[in-house]
């Protein structure tokens, strides 16, 4: 049903039911309904899956972006992380894991009033980095932690 | 009441955190079934909605590596206590739940 | 047998003051516990019941992390609704444990005189079910978990109360409890003890051994390596296997010996389960 409403969106891109849609507060002007980024999720590389949902590699190192995530793993099948960004405006965060399969994790996308600050449990297939991409103004900003992990999170 | 999802919601000096606990397999798809030595297949939640009032506070777009029974936590200005925070997921089958609960 | 049994309990505690073959459980709790606070003099006594978490900061923080909302919640929630579920007959689990929303778990597992059995909540469980004509349960996981994660959970707060009954019979399931605590097996030719007495807080291989006292309190567990709930016994067959030993059967008189001696081990301490683990 959800994916009816959201197709029939897109094809009508500048046209009322868009505008309707707002107005009726369904949507708030930033957090845009979309079709579920396939290709992002299934990019096998960072940079490629960071161009993928946000339509842009380029990223800038930022300390103000506040990334807490164990040192060691005590199982990679469920990684607590919490990223809290201090950049103004933040519009979304996502969390990429450098050497799982499928380094794209989440997409988290903030309605105006939500704070830049997201909680969750990741899994890791194996040590690596996480990374946190903050979007903002049209720019990114990353910072990231090195996790060790030894039991892996993805098999069985 | 929803079955899959249990919200807690609080408030304080007008910042609302809300936390919520989702019961789903979250299922990469890598996996084998031990005694059929064939993958299952992958089921895991693509989509969060969160909102307040109506109106949407946080949207999620989700992979495999979120873990099984996913955890989340943001937090969000502009509400008070007794308003409605509701959570919804939709996953790759297309199966989806919802639940409300009230900002304490 | 029984009249043997009496003749030889009775030669046993005349002996008592001068062999130490004779099981005195409060002197066996007494050392068991005054072994973990030496060995671990800055955790209070209170907190072993958080196992590794009490003695290992960079993984309590991740526990903490889980505690902000723990995965067994499902399963409390599971539990409740399967314990307010009627039988085919219109009975409750209620008709069986009238306590159980005060807190129960807590006198668990407990000497039963008439059947001269120890019976655990699982045990427990299965008989209300075979009494109110239900089929019972498997004991390791699923629906039996969810009961038991209901029942701990309404039992937290409570201090430990198992009653070793001096009476030969009680005594004997409390020796064989004992006695498989301390006993080697499997190929890797180790006892429970090995682990978690005489290495607890060292590391095998990447893990960091809990110690026994405290273990018994947060039962059910959820692991984070089954991502699910899973039982007391259900544990015992995993330790049992890592050890390269054949697992006894959930339930089996070999694992609820083992239980009455290790949760009365933990006497004195606050119940708090369920509890999530790795």
């Amino acid at each position: 049903m959800n994916n009816k409403r959201r197709s029939f969106m897109k094809s009508s891109a500048a046209a009322g039911a868009f505008g309707i849609a707002v107005s009726a507060g369904l949507i708030t002007p930033r957090a845009v309904l979309a079709a579920w980024p396939k290709a992002a999720f299934e990019a096998k590389e960072v940079n490629a899956a960071v161009q993928g949902s946000l339509g842009s590699s380029a990223m800038t190192d930022s300390s103000d972006i506040t990334l807490k995530a164990p040192e060691i793993a005590e199982n990679g099948a469920v990684v607590p992380i919490t990223v809290t960004s201090k950049i103004p405006n933040t519009e979304s965060i996502s969390l990429l894991i450098s050497k799982n399969p499928t380094p794209l994790t989440a997409v988290f996308k903030f309605g105006s009033n939500a704070e830049g600050f997201v909680s969750t449990r990741v899994k890791m297939s194996k040590t690596s980095d996480v990374i946190a991409v903050v979007k903002s103004g049209g720019k990114l900003f990353s910072t990231k932690l090195a996790v060790k992990v030894t039991i892996g999170g993805c098999g069985g | 009441m929803a079955k899959s999802i249990k919200v807690r919601a609080k408030v304080k000096d007008g910042v609302t955190v809300v936390k919520a606990l989702i019961s789903h397999a979250m299922e990469t798809g890598m996996r084998k079934n031990k005694k059929t030595g064939k993958k299952i297949p992958a089921h895991f939640i693509q989509e969060i909605t969160c909102s307040h009032n109506g109106t949407n506070v946080l949207m999620a777009d989700w992979g495999t590596a979120i873990s099984k029974n996913p955890y989340l936590s943001f937090k969000f200005s502009g509400a008070k206590a007794g308003d409605t925070l509701k959570v919804s997921w939709v996953d790759n089958k297309g199966e989806s739940d919802s639940a409300e609960a009230k900002i304490k | 047998m029984k009249k043997i049994a009496v003749i030889v309990s009775a030669i046993c505690m005349l002996a008592a003051p001068f062999a130490s073959f004779a099981a005195n459980p409060a002197q066996d709790l007494k050392d068991f516990k005054g072994y973990f606070t030496d060995r671990f003099p800055d955790v209070p006594l209170q907190d072993f019941t958080n196992g590794v978490y009490a003695v290992d900061k960079a993984s309590r923080e991740q526990w903490e992390a889980f505690e902000e909302f723990p995965p067994y919640e499902i399963a409390i929630d599971k539990g409740e609704d399967l314990f307010n579920t009627p039988f085919k007959n219109g009975k409750t689990y209620a008709s069986c444990f009238p306590n159980a929303a005060k807190g129960m778990t807590q006198n668990y597992p407990y000497f039963d005189k008439n059947s001269n059995e120890v019976i655990t909540v699982e045990l427990a469980i299965n008989n209300c079910r075979k009494n109110n004509g239900e089929k019972p349960l498997k004991y390791k996981k699923g629906k039996i978990a969810h009961l038991s994660a209901y029942l701990a959970y309404q039992s937290r707060g409570a201090k430990g109360s198992v009653k070793i009954v001096d009476t030969p019979e009680s005594m004997q399931w409390y020796e064989q409890g004992k006695k498989h605590f301390y006993a080697k097996r499997g190929q890797l030719n180790m006892s429970c003890a090995d682990c978690h007495y005489y290495n607890a807080g060292n590391k095998i291989r990447a893990d960091i051994l809990s110690p026994a006292l405290g273990h018994s309190s947060h039962f059910p567990v959820y692991r984070n390596k089954w991502a699910g709930m899973g039982t007391m016994h259900r544990r015992y067959g995993g330790c049992n296997k890592q050890v390269r030993a054949k697992p006894f059967k959930a339930q089996s008189k070999e694992y609820r010996a083992l239980e009455y001696f290790h949760t009365y081990m933990s006497n004195g301490l606050v119940l708090n389960g369920p509890g999530v683990r790795k």
